[in-house]
């Protein structure tokens, strides 16, 4: 026990009288293990990002799409759609691209989606003033319309914009509401769109065809037979061909997005760990020049009375000490690092757990590229040793 | 304390045997102070070696301290070399990163002695080969006797039964190299058993006996008077 202690210390010593070699033998596990922490995170963090929004949609809605050219569902429908026993509440919505101006400046890229008076409510957004798209709205194809908060910025800055005029191809729409910010929501910007009513469409867009449909059902527990039974509405009302179209429960596609997030912070992981094993390798490196270099150390020692295991020891707990004292650094690197491409506006959840996992790789790389060096020192014989100059 | 029975051991250089031991009977007991003498070649720093259980005779057998070192593991030699042998090198053969009282620590570590127990045997020994006050010098910062005291204090701090000199005063000025001879003398006389290797006549005539190598033999023995 004694002795043990007394060969970390030696473990030290030589580390420390190596600084800069040291220093930069750490430097490739720093560098791994940072970008292991920083690499998982991002994955994570969009992995947990992708799952709140899909949680933010409630578990009471389902989300139908119908994607074919040749068949489509009309506005008109859309009211026998609500009347299906197991719906509540239906949004159909469409993105409609246009040009975004205010007066004379200059246009912004902002994503116009036309729906009607229930979007807010199933998509769980809230207002930060004003007011929202009613009902008479729809019905008189009233040219109003609710703005994100990052696009009300952009386009009004400090000015109230409730009540003034913004430009949609040319064409002027009152802002009735502005909404609270949200952050990105699957892919799209909350905060970068523009809510017009689903009939003002028709001014972008001669057709009427409905794509996309969110839809709350009246009891969560009973959203598979509200899902069957939409389904067999669009099948055999519709007659659209089950390729066509689908319906999704938030359940479904959380479980296919969190599949698609941990395949992405795997890769992301694998991609890092490569970084890592490099690491390690140069960790191996300089342990066996160091065994080379300090052969006579190994022979005076042996002369002394230092054991095959007394030898082995003092090199596996340098290059331990080594990797761990890297790995550490690593983790705090990986987590400043991450902290700053949150600043950048990715998102980044670094769990104890990737850390633990870090740590523990460190010291298993440390131990595994350690002992190769380490069993050949401690194989030297002394008097081979103790000879070399 | 050390017996020899016909050892033997040799080298190949090329396709021909050098036999650096040839059949080597010895005998040193307790309390005795030996020089082998021999010039270079003549297979004395192989003995010295041997005796170090440094390396392994082909054959015969190496009897210290009534144990048979023939069959010992690796282990046993190292701890046997630990505790029951003190080496004196010509080139001190200490190490450079450490200060003169964590050298004469080191093989108290490898006893499992605890630091701050074994740094008060090195200050102790230390004292004792006249180095008080350096004990936090590095090797490079101290004259070359001064490092072979240094040496001999890391050979004496875990009471060996031998002190294995071999040319330690090689590396060093006469003068210098006398103060050395003077202190294993001194040695000596408290009961340390000592075997000193050397090719300088006028050293070896400081031991009580002399053992005269050449090609691998070992020749008369004389004891010498010293006043």
């Amino acid at each position: 026990m004694v002795k043990l202690l007394n060969i970390i210390k030696i473990a030290f010593k030589n580390i420390k009288s190596n600084k800069l070699r040291s220093a930069l033998t750490m430097l490739g596990l720093i560098i791994g293990i940072a970008s292991v922490i920083v690499l998982v995170g991002i994955g994570s963090g969009a992995t947990t990002n992708i799952q709140d929004s899909v949680q933010n949609l409630g578990t009471d809605i389902l989300t139908v799409n119908i994607n074919s050219s040749d068949v489509s569902l009309e506005y008109d429908k859309l009211d026998e759609f609500k009347n299906l026993d197991n719906v509540e509440e239906i949004a159909p919505f469409k993105n409609i691209s246009v040009t975004v101006n205010r007066g004379k400046e200059s246009s912004s890229n902002a994503n116009v989606l036309a729906t009607n008076d229930n979007y807010l409510e199933i998509s769980n957004l809230t207002l930060a003033k004003g007011r929202t798209i009613s009902g008479i709205d729809i019905e008189n194809n009233t040219k109003a319309c609710i703005l994100g908060s990052e696009i009300a910025e952009t386009l009004f800055s400090l000015t109230d914009p409730i009540g003034e005029k913004i430009k949609l191809n040319g064409d002027n729409y009152t802002v009735v509401g502005v909404l609270t910010e949200q952050g990105s929501t699957m892919g799209t910007n909350i905060d970068n769109i523009i809510l017009i009513p689903i009939t003002t469409a028709k001014y972008f867009d001669e057709s009427m065809n409905i794509n996309n449909i969110y839809v709350k059902v009246k009891d969560e527990n009973y959203i598979d037979l509200a899902q069957s039974e939409i389904e067999n509405y669009i099948r055999s009302t519709l007659l659209i061909s089950s390729e066509y179209y689908s319906v999704t429960s938030q359940d479904s596609m959380l479980d296919a997005m969190t599949d698609i997030g941990t395949t992405l912070s795997l890769l992301l992981g694998g991609i890092a760990s490569i970084s890592l094993v490099v690491g390690g390798i140069g960790v191996m490196n300089v342990m066996l020049v160091s065994v080379t270099e300090r052969t006579k150390e190994i022979g005076i020692r042996k002369s002394l009375g230092a054991r095959k295991r007394d030898i082995l020891l003092q090199f596996l707990v340098e290059s331990l000490v080594l990797s761990l004292i890297g790995g550490t650094i690593g983790i705090f690197l990986g987590i400043a690092l991450g902290g700053l491409t949150e600043k950048l506006g990715l998102s980044f959840s670094a769990s104890s757990f990737v850390i633990l996992i870090s740590f523990t790789s460190s010291a298993v790389i440390g131990l595994i590229f350690g002992i190769f060096p380490a069993y050949r020192a401690a194989c030297l014989r002394p008097i081979d040793a103790l000879r070399t100059e | 304390m050390i017996k020899l029975l016909n050892l033997n051991k040799s080298f190949f250089m090329g396709d021909e045997e050098i036999k650096a031991i040839d059949n080597v009977n010895f005998e040193v007991k307790k309390g005795e102070y030996v020089s082998i003498i021999g010039p270079s070649g003549s297979g004395k720093s192989t003995l010295m070696n041997i005796l170090g259980l440094l390396d392994v005779p082909d054959s015969g057998e190496y009897i210290l301290d009534g144990v048979n070192t023939k069959d010992l593991t690796d282990g046993e030699l190292a701890k046997l070399r630990n505790k029951k042998i003190g080496f004196v090198f010509q080139n001190f053969n200490l190490l450079s990163k450490l200060t003169a009282w964590e050298n004469v620590q080191v093989p108290l570590i490898y006893q499992g002695i605890s630091s701050k127990e074994s740094k008060k045997i090195a200050f102790e020994y230390l004292e004792k080969v006249g180095l008080k006050g350096r004990e936090n010098h590095l090797p490079k910062q101290l004259s070359g006797g001064q490092q072979q005291r240094v040496a001999i204090a890391r050979a004496l701090c875990c009471k060996p039964e031998i002190i294995l000199a071999d040319e330690p005063t090689g590396a060093l000025d006469s003068k210098t190299g006398v103060e050395i001879i003077e202190m294993f003398k001194k040695l000596n006389e408290e009961g340390q058993t000592i075997i000193l290797i050397t090719h300088d006549n006028g050293i070896a005539q400081k031991a009580k006996k002399i053992v005269r190598i050449s090609d691998g033999k070992l020749y008369d023995e004389e004891a010498i008077e010293n006043g």
